[in-house]
């Protein structure tokens, strides 16, 4: 399998604080990876450089095998690979129905395609009836599921997940879960990164995992070796639930 | 005299909101993109840019009537278009007045708009200027606001209209001059009577702009 993405030796500061000290890793197409680590150990960061939102101090980013920079002038075409959901659902001060046609608008779609796919998205939603509804007056879950459609409508090759599922009941991560588990096995090019502190999401979605701790990339392992037999001791005291932080 | 009374006062009423009302559209349309660049660009000087237009919004109608009359009198340097005490000028002098509002209530609008909002419209792949028209978008409310304080600064001004138009009846004579000129000539009555018609004219469009404000933009 060829790598989706893959990270060199990506260090980021802060003024006095390191983010990421060196990190190295890489997601393969049809695979689900999980990246997990306690709040503040860089998950966010890394999600945010591979979206081209940050700029590491050192190191190279590849997308699909090309080296991408997030100060170049074309860095938004490579943000229209990539679709992103942040832990909060960030719903735009418009319909449900352009919420979703937003995606498509900017990516230039022709008016007849974005009518076909907004309705097939609303019909997967079961958000037909309140299209026309500010997207605003949804419940947290519906707006988090419409943030996914929105972050999918467009097919990206690659899909980052950032505790998209911290604030939700249940019934709704269930169903979110299930939505990128859909996602991910309707194609084998597509490859999904997800930061959790959540171990027992990380087991339900995931193939492969690292820990990270402090900036740095602990254990890099499957889903089977990572929660039965971890190398490093912290990722053992982290799975064994024996880490409090 | 009536008849002539209430004439004066339409034609008085029109020009007000004609002249107020081209400065606020001038005044938006320059100050409402360049608040938008200023609140959403990070650049050297950024501060002092947002402290001086803060500043401005005290700007002395007078000496903005001051810098047109200037520029267009017959000896000044664009004295040759010939606009001096026409309705023209009192655009231009209201429009000055108007663009440090519509900027800097732009540049606190769009500042306002959520940081997560920004970053997940950048991270869908908004080109820069897409993404700038998204956020000014999610900031209608301020934007509508930005009009409404500059047409309030308009019609309610005096000093430059005065200055640059010179109150000719007929011609540039606006309610705000001719309320003054009234007073000054001890007719209250008729000048309470304008100040009655200026409210209720600045109330009817402050009423369409809050309709306008509240319109959701589905």
């Amino acid at each position: 399998m060829s790598n989706a993405i893959a990270l060199k030796e990506i260090t980021k500061r802060y003024k006095d604080v390191t983010a990421l000290r060196s990190v190295s890793l890489t997601a393969s197409k049809g695979e689900v990876f999980g990246l997990l680590g306690p709040s503040g150990s860089g998950k966010s960061t890394l999600l945010r450089i591979i979206d081209l939102l940050e700029t590491p101090d050192s190191g190279e980013v590849q997308i699909n095998g090309e080296t991408v920079h997030s100060d170049s002038k074309d860095a938004f075409q490579t943000r229209r690979r990539i679709g992103m959901i942040l832990q909060k659902p960030m719903v735009l001060n418009r319909s449900v129905e352009n919420n979703l046609a937003y995606a498509l608008l900017i990516r230039g779609w022709s008016e007849e395609e974005i009518h076909k796919r907004v309705d097939r998205e609303l019909k997967r939603l079961g958000l037909e009836e309140r299209r026309m509804k500010n997207a605003r007056t949804l419940s947290g879950g519906e707006m988090q599921r419409l943030c996914f459609a929105r972050s999918t409508i467009f097919d990206p090759a690659l899909l980052i997940l950032d505790e998209f599922t911290a604030n939700l009941d249940p019934a709704n991560v269930a169903l979110l879960e299930d939505m990128v588990r859909g996602y991910a096995s309707e194609n084998e090019d597509r490859a999904v990164i997800v930061v959790t502190h959540n171990l027992f999401q990380a087991k339900r979605m995931c193939h492969r995992m690292a820990l990270m701790w402090d900036g740095e990339i602990v254990e890099v392992a499957d889903k089977k070796r990572f929660f039965e037999a971890p190398e490093d001791e912290r990722t053992a005291a982290f799975v064994s639930g024996e880490l409090v932080y | 005299m009536a008849l002539e009374v209430s004439y004066d006062v339409i034609q008085v009423t029109l020009l007000s909101l004609y002249v107020s009302g081209c400065a606020t559209i001038l005044g938006s349309a320059i100050g409402i993109p360049l608040g938008a660049l200023i609140g959403l660009k990070e650049f050297g000087g950024k501060g002092l840019l947002k402290t001086i237009t803060y500043t401005m919004y005290g700007f002395p109608p007078v000496v903005s009537g001051l810098a047109i009359y200037y520029l267009f009198s017959r000896a000044g340097p664009l004295g040759s278009f010939g606009i001096l005490f026409t309705p023209t000028a009192m655009i231009l002098a209201e429009t000055l007045l108007v663009i440090p509002l519509t900027t800097g209530i732009t540049i606190a609008s769009v500042a306002e708009v959520d940081r997560s909002v920004k970053e997940t419209v950048k991270s869908l792949g908004t080109t820069p200027r897409q993404s700038v028209l998204t956020v000014m978008r999610e900031a209608w409310v301020g934007l509508v606001m930005a009009a409404m304080i500059g047409f309030g600064r308009c019609i309610a001004e005096v000093g430059a209209a005065y200055m640059v138009g010179g109150n000719i009846k007929g011609e540039t004579r606006v309610l705000t001059t001719v309320i003054m000129l009234e007073t000054r000539q001890g007719h209250f009555d008729y000048a309470l009577g304008l100040g009655l018609v200026l409210i209720v004219v600045a109330m009817a469009v402050f009423f369409f702009l809050r309709l306008l404000q509240e319109k959701e933009l589905l």
